[in-house]
């Protein structure tokens, strides 16, 4: 020994008398990582159950914000009601993708501050569950529970508002929002590492994040408005192709447009090995400085 | 037995059977902190947590570490169970670095701190269902297993639905033992297990430690600062002092080498410190500790 004033050896050796590695490691890996994503995705089960009525009052919130925000179409002068109709149908893709990117960030940006704060997140981060099936299984939650949320509010104010949307293609709208979602959970990913190096301020920091997201997006105009270093960086965001693609299906009935959807699968395929890198340097980080459990 | 991890098979393998379960070589950790005497705006310094500590725990064996809040305690056994990188020497369980073969460690391990960790709005079933899924335990396997262990950690069968925020302390830390046996882990870190807890619900934290051991043959490194806790159950009884470990023998023969009667005395002799109570200072430990 290299410190102190007596032996640390031990006085005997013991045995366990396991079995050998057996064939099939990885398959039981496979399905051992499996079972942990589905404990991911019940936990969350659990939690919306336990918190339905908080669910129940922050959608009331999401409404009243979003009609804040379709009510300008009817302030808009001049125009006629199909065209004031488009309008608010525009509009409210916007704040609609709005508050699914909201959940999204926010389950990611909580898969640490949460957990910190009810004190388990050691117990996750020394599980055998790799981070990428940890922090996959949190994203496919948070797009579920997205995609019930978005699809609510957009009915409850749709109906509100009295807008029409004859020609709406829901089912190509809800399938490029799900192919835009494997972006986004890469992107939440990324933010997700931040309350690892802030406990503080971390989590907020990722709303910033989803704000410069779509305003570099077109959240509520299109993209042409925007000086022109704007819209180069709005090619880089998800949230272009699905504001632009879902506001046609809405608005026109189009259908899955490979314009839209193959941007979108490139920044999928690059979005979430970068966004686990950056969260492993986080991780290692808060390993190294002792900041994996912190309060508050 | 079905309380058993379904990874037992897997488990098996990753053991390197020539291997002591715990190996730890001059191992360090240091943190930074403020002096707080000087003041909030004071430049941080480092603060030694562990300093160049050195010991091995054979397979089977239960070893307990004593030590005062800021020990560093808390710090090996979170450098043991992947939570931590260390800043030099080694760290070896059963054959394997904690910190290049973190994944593989982290199926050969379990913990128990002094917090009894969970998500509260939760029931004791669902945060043991949970916690057992990363794991690898499917719900057909946890519907059994999960009111089994529970039972056999004298938790009340009509409160596992109850959420974890209507039980007392000492109930949730029996859930936390529940937990970290659930996994069936050949190594078992307690940190703390019967701090605040009562003296009924001490002595039957206690009582499960040694049945543990009797019945699952899982090593155990057990760090507390209750001296008569570390004499009962422990085969080695070492001494954590500032980041430094003093020794680790059997509690008689800690007696024998200062010539004193129990384990406070031994204490008082090898520190030249009293050894002081720690109710109410496990928040000063943590900061100490983890945040510095």
């Amino acid at each position: 020994m290299s410190s102190g004033v007596g032996s640390t050896e031990p006085p005997k050796s013991g045995g366990l008398g396991f079995a050998g590695a057996g064939a099939g490691r990885f398959a039981l890996e496979t399905r051992n990582q499996l079972v942990g994503l589905f404990g991911i995705v019940e936990r969350n089960m659990y939690l919306t159950k336990r918190y339905f009525l908080w669910d129940l009052a922050f959608m009331v919130w999401t409404i009243a914000n979003t009609l804040t925000i379709v009510f300008i179409a009817r302030a808009i002068p001049g125009i006629t009601p199909a065209e004031e109709n488009t309008a608010a149908t525009a509009l409210l893709v916007g704040a609609t993708i709005w508050a699914f990117l909201g959940i999204i960030f926010e389950f990611m940006t909580e898969t640490v501050a949460w957990e910190r704060w009810e004190g388990t997140i050691e117990y996750t981060f020394m599980a055998p569950l790799s981070r990428f099936v940890h922090l996959f299984g949190q994203g496919a939650y948070a797009v579920l529970y997205g995609l019930i949320r978005a699809s609510i509010l957009f009915v409850a104010v749709a109906a509100f508002i009295g807008i029409h949307a004859p020609q709406a293609n829901y089912g190509a709208a809800l399938a490029l929002l799900a192919i835009a979602s494997v972006s986004f959970i890469g992107v939440g990913i990324m933010t997700s590492v931040l309350p690892l190096i802030s406990p503080e301020k971390g989590a907020q920091l990722g709303f910033v994040c989803q704000g410069i997201m779509l305003v570099v997006s077109g959240v509520y105009y299109p993209v042409s408005v925007m000086p022109e270093w704007m819209q180069w960086i709005s090619k880089f965001s998800p949230a272009t192709y699905a504001l632009r693609g879902d506001r046609a299906s809405i608005l026109h009935g189009t259908g899955l447009q490979w314009a839209d959807v193959w941007p979108l699968l490139i920044i999928a395929v690059l979005a979430t090995p970068i966004g686990l890198a950056v969260f492993r340097v986080g991780e290692r980080h808060a390993k190294r400085h002792g900041k994996l459990k912190r309060a508050g | 037995m079905s309380t058993e991890a379904p990874s037992t098979i897997d488990l098996a393998s990753r053991l390197d059977r020539q291997a002591p379960a715990v190996e730890v070589r001059d191992l360090r950790k240091t943190f930074r902190r403020r002096d707080r005497k000087a003041g909030r705006l004071a430049r941080k310094r480092p603060w030694p947590a562990l300093d160049d500590v050195t010991f091995t725990i054979a397979r089977g064996e239960c070893v307990a570490i004593l030590g005062q809040n800021g020990s560093g305690k808390s710090t090996l056994v979170r450098l043991l169970s992947t939570l931590l990188i260390s800043d030099g020497g080694k760290a070896r369980v059963f054959g394997h670095d904690v910190d290049r073969e973190a994944s593989t460690i982290r199926r050969l391990v379990n913990r128990v701190s002094v917090e009894a960790s969970f998500f509260k709005k939760m029931s004791a079933s669902e945060n043991l269902s949970y916690a057992a899924r990363f794991y690898g335990m499917t719900p057909r396997q946890t519907r059994t297993g999960v009111p089994e262990i529970l039972g056999k950690v004298g938790f009340p069968p009509e409160r596992r639905n109850e959420a974890m925020e209507n039980l007392s302390r000492g109930m949730q830390q029996k859930v936390a033992l529940a937990r970290a046996l659930l996994t069936s882990p050949v190594l078992l870190l307690l940190d703390e297990p019967t701090t605040g807890l009562d003296p009924r619900s001490k002595l039957e934290v206690q009582e499960f430690i040694r049945d543990v051991r009797a019945e699952h043959d899982a090593t155990i490194l057990l760090c507390t600062h209750d001296m008569a806790e570390a004499e009962a159950l422990a085969d080695r009884i070492g001494i954590l002092d500032r980041g430094k470990l003093l020794f680790l023998e059997p509690a008689e023969d800690v007696k024998r080498r200062f010539g004193v009667e129990t384990l406070e005395q031994a204490f008082f002799a090898a520190t030249g410190r009293e050894f002081e109570a720690e109710e109410g200072d496990q928040e000063d430990d943590e900061y100490r500790e983890v945040f510095g």
